[in-house]
């Protein structure tokens, strides 16, 4: 089989369990919407650098529990079988490209459940979204590696956060950046070097899981 | 003993950063005072700090490639050492702020840098621990001390240039080289720089020899106990 046809059946195979499971999914949307109201009724009124800084916090939060079941979902049998029928290439990047996907749906869903409930302080809201987008992206793929290595260790449920926060912290702090233009008005003026960081800090982490986790895969 | 010189050079080195970077003049400076030969031991164990985990990372790649547990054992240990070389760093960070910024703990990026860095690495500590299987536990910590290493990189490089920070060279503060690192302290720095580096390589050949040993007395003793067992079940039936 071809690399990209078997990407192409790993992806499909992830949809249909997602789709089969769809309480997992359902249960990921219901805790952001918690999340969000839990906001609104502690926070008497929202400054905007406060909406966007909270708004990061609740996607980084969700999409570290969305994520981390990835990995955390295979049982080792499952594992064996991959092993005979796939290479470690192919599998990181189904796996990759599959969350993305999960979280492009997650922060786009996301956004709409904030600004409905939290109201809406953007100026530049296709900015912003570009932002989204560019975020959703940096964090499918730090966690997607992250997961990997948490779901070898034991208690990984435990691991996968102590592990992802820090790691995330750079990409996290120039998304706040980033998206901090979207809130002023005037000429938009593109941080095309904060773009281009968090783009490379992306293919870092790529480069890495590329090379490592084969190493990684199997027991 | 010819192999050791260096040992030698680390005491010797050690001994003339301590005795010196207290006896050197050191230019008289306002709000910095004397706590500048803070220098000769704050900043040593950042560069030092980063050196350990380099030499770790490197001893991780080498076993990902031929296997051997030696390998894991050292790069865990390099590690160690340069998380212990971290919190030396911060706390000494921690008292030269206290007394030049006012705090211990002044939102500074690079104190944050920093503290993210060293929970990234308490964090492969845990990850390393969770798992019992020696084989598994050396491939998965050696991966991740690949990834922490060149994202522990971005965090203390790229995080607090995104904002000003109180640290000289940073938002319009100016280096150290600009006004005080004159040849006089350049003459204690740079050897401190040395020899606090050769004083984590030698305690990680400390902490790496006694693993191993420890490792091989538990083979040995496992092994024996086995046979005494097996022994005992021959005698008995």
């Amino acid at each position: 089989m071809t690399f990209s046809k078997s990407v192409w059946f790993l992806i499909k195979k992830d949809l249909l369990i997602e789709w089969r499971q769809r309480y997992a999914f359902n249960g990921i949307l219901l805790y952001l919407a918690s999340v969000v109201f839990l906001i609104y009724v502690s926070f008497m009124e929202l400054k905007p650098e406060m909406w966007l800084t909270l708004f990061w916090i609740v996607m980084l939060f969700t999409s570290v529990n969305a994520v981390a079941k990835s990995f955390l979902q295979e049982g080792r049998a499952r594992w064996l079988y991959y092993y005979s029928i796939a290479s470690p290439y192919a599998i990181i990047v189904a796996k990759m490209i599959y969350n993305l996907t999960l979280m492009l749906i997650l922060c786009l869903i996301g956004l709409i459940i904030y600004i409905v409930v939290l109201g809406n302080p953007l100026l530049h809201p296709t900015y912003f979204l570009l932002v989204v987008i560019i975020g959703s992206f940096s964090f499918s793929l730090t966690f997607t590696l992250m997961s990997a290595l948490a779901s070898k260790a034991g208690n990984s449920a435990m691991i996968m956060p102590i592990l992802s926060f820090p790691i995330v912290v750079p990409i996290l702090l120039l998304l706040v950046k980033l998206s901090r233009e979207a809130l002023y008005g005037g000429i938009l003026e593109w941080p095309v070097k904060d773009f281009a960081l968090l783009i490379s800090l992306d293919a870092v982490m790529l480069v890495l899981a590329m090379l490592l986790f084969p190493f990684l895969w199997r027991d | 003993m010819r192999k050791g010189w260096w040992k030698v050079l680390a005491i010797a080195l050690m001994l003339f950063t301590i005795i010196m970077g207290m006896m050197a003049t050191v230019p008289a400076l306002p709000i910095l005072h004397e706590t500048i030969r803070n220098l000769f031991y704050h900043v040593p164990m950042w560069f030092g700090m980063t050196l350990m985990l380099l030499l770790g990372m490197i001893f991780s790649i080498k076993f990902l490639r031929n296997g051997r547990m030696e390998d894991d054992i050292i790069a865990a240990s390099f590690t160690k050492v340069g998380l212990l070389f971290g919190c030396c760093g911060i706390s000494t960070g921690m008292i030269w702020a206290q007394s030049t910024w006012g705090v211990f703990w002044n939102n500074d990026p690079k104190e944050n840098a920093a503290a993210v860095g060293l929970l990234l690495y308490f964090a492969y500590f845990v990850l390393r621990n969770s798992m019992d299987d020696l084989d598994k536990r050396a491939r998965v910590s050696a991966v991740a001390n690949i990834i922490f290493y060149f994202t522990f990189i971005p965090i203390i490089f790229i995080v607090p240039r995104l904002t000003d920070s109180l640290h000289p060279g940073n938002g319009g503060n100016p280096g150290f080289n600009a006004y005080d690192l004159d040849s006089n302290m350049r003459k204690v720095f740079y050897p401190a720089v040395i020899g606090w580096s050769l004083l984590g390589t030698w305690i990680t050949t400390i902490i790496s020899r006694s693993e191993i040993i420890n490792r091989e007395l538990q083979f040995s003793l496992n092994n024996s106990s086995m046979n005494n067992s097996s022994k005992q079940l021959d005698s008995k039936f």
